[in-house]
């Protein structure tokens, strides 16, 4: 059996995710779990280990608040992000490369193609990142992003999110996800987010979580991360 | 094998990834912690391509991340990294590139490759696939991976070397009759 089970992500063509019609890949990939089996070599890249700890970061790079100031304060709803990285194994998984960026409050990246007519912050880029520590926790300190319009469908609004990738130790532990606030009415409407399996929809949405926020200063949020792990290949699953 | 805790599933990455997975968009103030550069011990090799979409456009919003072997096949070398980052918005052409090492194999089995991942809008869940060399066909032949593929779609995963401009040359077709093959890990 594979690793990674396709069939908990959202598929390849979505089609009222416009986009999607000519990006997405066509035809079944390929198991990889076949080459396993044939290979004497028990290292191939895609399980290549090695990646923890590889990165560095800078203090206030978990900081969108304070990383990118520039004589003022960001606009907006202070919130902290905090959760833990685990594998599917249920093992936490420290050293993991999280990398975030999201619009500012009024729903707007710093990001040259982004022509939403809303305004820049410029004490707020959106850019963050962090390391896991030794039981898989992260945190960062942000601004709530605010919910911008695209060319999807009339009126199509993304909800509010905060886009996350993780490196973990191997490219099969990688993951690209967005995380959603809890009762946005406009996950509904949303194809990126519909696209995902309803068995599997509660996992990219975060919880309030005061027992993570910090009183008088920033509203808490709870994401935990599943990856598919490094503590089981397919090599291992013979045995199981 | 069942696991015990469910996949976060995937996401698209979007339109705007580049302020936070590369430096290029955000004037540096917060620098990207992999470049498209792989360094070491070796012969230094130039890959470049585009992504084509299901319309046959290049796509000008794609990330390209890239794990290799070093020049001996090993990946526990503690001096050698082996993974980078590169995506299609910095030029015109559409074009990702990438300045490495060429792999060496890691058995008989197995021919030299570089694995890759894509990302881009559009793209729900990202997909792997693999390089191959163009110039190593007797070892392409023998390869335990490649031997999965049909014979009409191994090409799709072989990089051409453009001798000429000194230069490995690797498209990636997200559709149509020269579809790559892409791998479920």
């Amino acid at each position: 059996m594979a690793k990674i089970d396709l069939d908990q992500h959202p598929p390849y063509l979505y089609p009222d995710y416009k986009s999607s019609a000519f990006r997405g890949p066509t035809q079944d990939p390929i198991d990889f779990s076949c080459l396993t089996a044939l290979s004497p070599s028990e290292v191939v890249a895609e399980f290549a280990g090695g990646l923890r700890n590889r990165f560095g970061v800078g203090d206030l790079d978990h900081d969108l608040i304070r990383n990118a100031q520039q004589g003022g304060i960001p606009l907006g709803e202070r919130m902290v992000v905090s959760g833990q990285v685990l594998s599917q194994w249920g093992k936490p998984e420290p050293g993991v490369l999280i990398e975030v960026w999201q619009g500012n409050a009024s729903g707007r990246y710093a990001h040259k193609v982004d022509d939403h007519d809303a305004p820049l912050d410029p004490n707020f880029l959106g850019v963050g990142r962090c390391i896991t520590d030794k039981e898989g926790r992260y945190r960062f300190y942000t601004i709530k992003p605010g919910a911008y319009p695209w060319k999807n469908h009339p009126n199509a609004w993304r909800p509010q999110h905060i886009h996350f990738s993780l490196i973990g130790e191997s490219i099969a532990d990688r993951l690209v996800t967005q995380m959603y606030f809890p009762g946005d009415p406009l996950l509904d409407y949303d194809p990126i987010f519909t696209a995902v399996p309803d068995s599997a929809k509660e996992h990219v949405i975060s919880t309030l979580d005061l027992s993570i926020t910090e009183a008088d200063f920033a509203l808490g949020y709870h994401f935990d991360i599943v990856l598919a792990g490094a503590n089981a290949t397919p090599v291992d699953s013979e045995h199981d | 094998m069942k696991s015990d805790l469910p996949l976060t599933p995937s996401q698209t990455l979007g339109p705007y990834f580049t302020i936070g997975l590369n430096q290029s968009e955000n004037e540096g103030r917060l620098a990207s912690p992999l470049g498209n550069e792989i360094t070491g011990e070796g012969e230094i090799i130039s890959i470049a391509g585009r992504v084509i979409d299901g319309n046959g456009d290049p796509v000008p919003d794609a990330l390209i991340e890239i794990r290799q072997a070093d020049a001996s096949g090993s990946f526990s070398n503690p001096g050698f990294f082996g993974l980078a980052r590169s995506h299609t918005g910095e030029n015109l052409e559409a074009k990702y590139s990438f300045i490495t090492i060429k792999p060496g194999a890691a058995t008989e089995l197995e021919a030299p490759y570089i694995s890759v991942a894509i990302y881009m809008r559009g793209l729900l869940t990202h997909v792997y696939t693999r390089l191959y060399f163009s110039d190593e066909s007797s070892a392409n032949e023998k390869d335990a991976l490649l031997n999965q593929v049909s014979e009409a779609r191994q090409h799709t995963l072989i990089a051409h070397h453009n001798e000429s401009e000194g230069i490995y040359e690797f498209d990636i077709h997200m559709q149509g009759k020269n579809e790559t093959v892409f791998f479920q890990l």
